[in-house]
């Protein structure tokens, strides 16, 4: 027995290694380089890079703003709740609140466009994520997270809440539309 | 002087010597373990048969209070009570030493238990159901925060009372040449366990004062940011706890030496050098960082605690592959590995734990653990998919293994059911491997992490999950119950024998005690000369690289299809 032994040479720094180690150690950590350099390389390269342009705001400035959007660009409402669509011009600026337990108002974008989308909570925290393409980003109260969104394929979308957020988290869903043209 | 500070006794079978404080130390924090065990298991039942969407056993309020109680009684108090046994352990017992300031160590236990109590009590109560991650500003009962702030600070008096014992040790040489490879894990372990308890009381005693009204309120970004620092260095200390099991087994079973111990040693420092900010990759698809942060954060640190792990992965079955090829199994690449006991389940256990946490677990938190890929999965049941693989496979089930080496030489009994014993391990294991890969699958189709129903009922605008997530989350529910089946038998066998198991005679304690050193024949025989050892744990590893590339690309791919994103 060894490992619960003490080491057969006290200065255990100066044993020799095995070549199967070095082996293993060097395509390691070849292997973590390449992981590393992706990262960069996808942000030179790559069209799917999560925008990290954040603001400070507080939760009445925020829905203030997407009210004013909301009051342009609705072109219809949905469901007996009456939830705008909003369709802002292809390239614009869409806002988007989070808050128990629901997401408002409801997207309609235009395929192909890229469009400043912003993001905060107004309570708890929450989570995006958008389905079926599954790309999840969280939202937080106090920060307005804005992402540059191209959608790329036409059709409806839902919007799941993917952080808990209390006991109605699991009816925190609603729709986005993508159209052509 | 015969008080008890003095007595040890020393087990016929393994040779290893028990102080008495230590010895009950150990089986009080091993107790309330397997206590904590068996509470996250009842819970975690209730929860998996809930998310089994076909089945959605209890409704929404009590699925999400009890998913809050499963994670703390699970992640927290099931692996941290044991962790202190095998603190306790590596140095009192290993090292031959009595073990320092018993009388803090019980101090230390009673205010865990504490802890415990106060917390569950405030998650039981209903107004405390805010997962073990407990976001602002999402409020909890006060008790909620002080519960966990007792307990990290009677884990930290552990830390401290594990320390001062190797410290003792030292003084009275009661080992010869360096501390052990297992003690040197259990150092890297509590060292990292000391930093991590610092940044959780960083963030946990000023939540507490906003739960009170003290203070107004908490920024939900540094809130993340400090509490991963917390909750995800604590996932690094579960690791070097069981890459020192996975080491001490090997050492146990096989009498394997360490292939080199300067390489295994080295590995586990790096674990202390490159976690401080691993809290990043928790936090890659957040607002208000910078990429820069993100990706340096997420490699640096992560990066180069997966090559130690890597490294670990190579070495603990290399050197079970050196000792059986020294024992005459040199058949071929792998006859080393069909001879070995798999009936016995401290090995198999050990084994599945290795293997499943390098495959499932590794892998995934790498692919996790990438700035862009991080979308594709975050907060998605993919996240428990990937941590059920290390905390539970990697962690949990090497815990189980080593708990059939400790019982009879701590608790004096011999196991009892040894036939059911035997499957053990690979009923949770194999379960646990099922049941994570599903939930992965879930996740990969979107399937919400903390989520009571994903038909959504009573939503004005639901959403339809594909069949395919249904027939995931199905295999979760079947996976996940076997696995809850496999839990409950090591509870059966370990209860029932530390109170039927058949009594082991040993000799009784006295003051005299031995000292530590290197079996004479071992030292000569120590290989740790440039060899090639070890070629059939190399085939594997290779095999191992060549399907986290794949996989890792894999997904590249899938995120060059989704909508365009800057
Ligand atoms: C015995 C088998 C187990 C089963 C069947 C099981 C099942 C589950 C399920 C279904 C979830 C919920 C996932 C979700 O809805 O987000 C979950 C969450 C969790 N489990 Fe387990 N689990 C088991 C053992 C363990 C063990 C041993 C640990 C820790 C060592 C553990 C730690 C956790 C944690 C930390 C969470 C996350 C809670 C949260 O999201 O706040 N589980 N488990
Ligand atoms: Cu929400
Ligand atoms: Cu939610």
């Amino acid at each position: 027995m060894s490992a619960i032994h003490p080491p057969a040479q006290r200065i255990w720094w100066k044993q020799p290694l095995d070549k199967i180690e070095l082996a293993w150690i060097l395509i390691a950590f070849v292997w973590c380089l390449v992981m590393f350099f992706m990262m960069p390389y996808w942000h030179v390269y790559g069209k799917q890079n999560l925008s990290n342009e954040t603001y400070r705001t507080t939760p009445e400035i925020f829905a203030k703003k997407t009210q004013e959007v909301v009051d342009k660009h609705t072109v219809r409402t949905e469901t007996e709740e009456k939830i705008p669509v909003v369709r802002p011009p292809a390239g614009g600026d869409v806002y988007l609140i989070a808050r128990l337990w629901a997401w408002w108002p409801i997207l309609e974008l235009e395929k192909g466009k890229t469009y400043r989308l912003h993001l905060s909570a107004m309570d708890y925290q929450h989570g995006f994520s958008l389905q079926p393409e599954n790309i999840n980003v969280q939202v937080l109260p106090g920060y307005e997270h804005v992402m540059n969104v191209t959608p790329n394929r036409s059709g409806e979308y839902a919007i799941v809440c993917n952080e808990f957020c209390g006991i109605g988290h699991h009816k925190m869903v609603s729709k986005l539309y993508v159209v052509d043209k | 002087m015969a008080d008890a500070t003095n007595l040890f006794r020393t087990c016929p079978r393994t040779g290893l010597q028990w102080h008495k404080p230590s010895e009950g130390l150990i089986k009080a924090n091993a107790v309330a373990a397997v206590v904590s065990l068996l509470i996250g298991g009842v819970l975690a039942l209730i929860v998996v048969l809930t998310r089994w969407q076909a089945v959605h056993l209890v409704g929404p309020e009590d699925f999400y209070m009890y998913l809050t109680a499963h994670g703390l009684a699970m992640l927290a108090y099931w692996i941290i009570f044991f962790e202190i046994a095998v603190l306790y352990f590596a140095s009192s017992t290993l090292l031959k030493s009595r073990l320092a300031a018993p009388r803090w160590a019980w101090a230390a236990f009673a205010l865990m238990v504490i802890g415990v109590v106060v917390n569950l009590v405030a998650v039981f109560r209903g107004d405390s159901t805010v997962m073990f991650t407990s976001y602002v500003p999402l409020p909890a009962n006060p008790m909620f925060y002080l519960g966990l702030i007792l307990f990290a600070v009677g884990a930290l008096i552990g830390c401290f009372v594990f320390l001062g014992t190797l410290v003792i040790a030292r003084a009275e040489k009661t080992y010869e040449g360096s501390i052990p490879l297992v003690t040197f894990g259990a150092l890297t372990a509590a060292i990292i366990a000391i930093f991590t308890i610092a940044s959780g009381a960083i963030i946990l005693i000023p939540t507490f004062l906003w739960s009170v009204g003290y203070i107004k309120s908490i920024d939900p970004l540094t809130y993340r940011m400090i509490w991963w620092g917390f909750g995800h260095s604590s996932q690094q200390i579960n690791v070097a706890a069981h890459v020192s099991i996975w080491y001490a087994i090997a050492a146990i079973v096989f009498g394997a030496k360490p292939m080199s111990e300067r390489v295994s040693r080295g590995a586990f420092l790096l674990y202390i050098l490159f976690l401080q900010l691993a809290s990043a990759h928790h936090l890659l698809s957040d607002p208000g960082f910078s990429s820069e942060w993100k990706v340096f954060n997420t490699s640096y640190a992560m990066y180069l605690a997966v090559l130690a792990s890597m490294i670990h992965g190579l070495t603990v079955p290399g050197a079970i592959e050196v000792a059986q090829r020294e024992k005459g199994f040199t058949k071929g690449l792998f006859e080393w590995l069909r001879k070995a006991p798999w009936g016995n389940p401290v090995f198999s256990g050990m084994i599945l734990s290795l293997v499943g946490f390098g495959f499932l677990g590794g892998i995934s938190g790498v692919m996790m653990g990438t700035e862009q890929l991080n979308m594709l999965i975050h907060n998605t049941i993919y996240v428990p998919g990937h941590f059920h693989a290390t905390v539970v496979i990697g962690t949990t089930l090497a815990f189980m293994a080593v708990t059939y080496f400790l019982v009879p030489t701590l608790f004096k009994r011999e196991l009892i059911m040894p036939g059911l014993a035997k499957w053990q391990p690979y009923l949770f294991g194999v379960g646990m491997m099922v049941f994570t890969l599903a939930m992965m699958g879930a996740g990969t189709l979107g399937v919400p992490r903390r989520h009571w129903d994903i038909t959504f009922a009573g939503a004005a605008l639901p959403y339809e999950f594909p069949g395919a997530a249904w027939l995931m989350l199905g295999i979760v529910g079947v996976s996940g119950v076997i696995a809850v089946v496999g839990g409950a038998i090591y509870i059966l066998i370990t209860v029932g024998s530390i109170l039927w198991g058949k009594p082991i005679q040993v000799s009784g304690y006295s003051t005299e005690r031995g000292v530590l050193k290197m079996p004479v024949a071992a030292a000569l025989t120590g290989h740790g000369h440039a060899g090639f050892g070890a070629p059939g744990t190399f085939v594997v590893a290779l095999v191992f690289l060549a399907a986290f590339v794949l996989y890792y690309f894999v997904n590249w791919k899938y995120l060059s299809t989704v909508w365009g994103l800057s």
